[in-house]
């Protein structure tokens, strides 16, 4: 099912990202990433299964790395709303100059 | 255990429900993604992604990964999903005021690059592997007959991948205190 699995996971890779690129809330924009993380953990899976135990020991890592991620971000999403009373990506742009 | 056995039988005899099953599972998660992708509610968006990632579980059991799959519903359909509806419902936002999606521009730019790297990983999977690489077929789930589903991720976790286990914990000590740190009232900053 390598094939397979290859394929649906590049699928929920390219929504991810199609999410990450239309839309202005930053929770959903921030949802959308952990989607594009989840259809790499399909890829590894799949991989571990022909090449070696590997694989799954590195989607125990993206995990990790995803949680302490989520961690992080929503407290930085929650300072935001704190200071701008909206979490409107669009109203957010004080790095644009 | 002889059901994982029999789940990874070469590719032309593998059982037609095994299959089925495959498909439905790898359907509803991509149907349930662009659900979520094109939710206004950021509350229903968050359901359906946890759809998503359930669907993903059952997906990492067929494929041998028993541990990976029960981790996914604990971790990520649990803990970390969790986390997201809570502060949705913290910062009062499932209304779904705010959750228009960007102009028609920025839609035909996604649809652009979203169909240049849908090309680039299909050309990718076109690649062929050395021989050398590859495992004899049901070797991992030889391996889960043999010592449980746990064991074969646990060995190499403690063992070639030690290290990058140890500096997990200090990313995680680093991730709980600089959490805080951004989540934490300004109230000192007022009074002064």
């Amino acid at each position: 099912m390598l094939a397979e699995a290859l394929f649906f996971s590049a699928v929920l890779f390219v929504i991810g990202l199609f999410g990450v690129l239309i839309r202005r809330n930053a929770i959903i924009v921030f949802m959308c990433v952990e989607l594009m993380l989840n259809a790499v953990n399909l890829t590894f899976v799949a991989f571990a299964q022909q090449y070696g135990v590997g694989g799954q020991v590195f989607v125990f890592f993206v995990m990790t790395v995803a949680a302490a991620e989520a961690a992080v971000g929503l407290a930085i999403i929650i300072a935001l709303f704190r200071h701008r009373q909206t979490v409107d990506l669009q109203n957010i742009n004080l790095l644009k100059g | 255990m002889q059901t994982a056995q029999a789940l990874s039988m070469p590719h032309g005899t593998l059982p037609l429900l095994y299959t089925f099953h495959f498909y439905l599972f790898a359907l509803v998660a991509v149907v349930s993604a662009l659900l979520f992708v094109t939710r206004k509610s950021p509350v229903a968006a968050a359901l359906w992604l946890v759809n998503t990632m359930f669907c993903l579980a059952a997906l990492y059991v067929m494929l041998d990964a028993q541990f990976i799959g029960a981790i996914q519903v604990l971790v990520y359909a649990g803990a970390i999903m969790v986390v997201f509806l809570f502060v949705i419902m913290l910062l009062n936002l499932g209304h779904g005021g705010i959750g228009d999606t960007r102009g028609l521009g920025w839609k035909l730019a996604a649809g652009a690059v979203g169909l240049a790297i849908l090309a680039e990983i299909f050309a990718l999977t076109k690649a062929r592997t050395p021989m050398t690489l590859t495992l004899p077929q049901g070797f991992t789930a030889n391996e889960i007959a043999q010592s449980g589903a746990i064991a074969p991720v646990a060995a190499p976790l403690f063992n070639e991948y030690l290290l990058a286990f140890e500096v997990t914990s200090i990313l995680l000590l680093a991730a709980v205190v600089g959490a805080v740190v951004l989540g934490r009232q300004r109230g000192e900053d007022h009074a002064r």
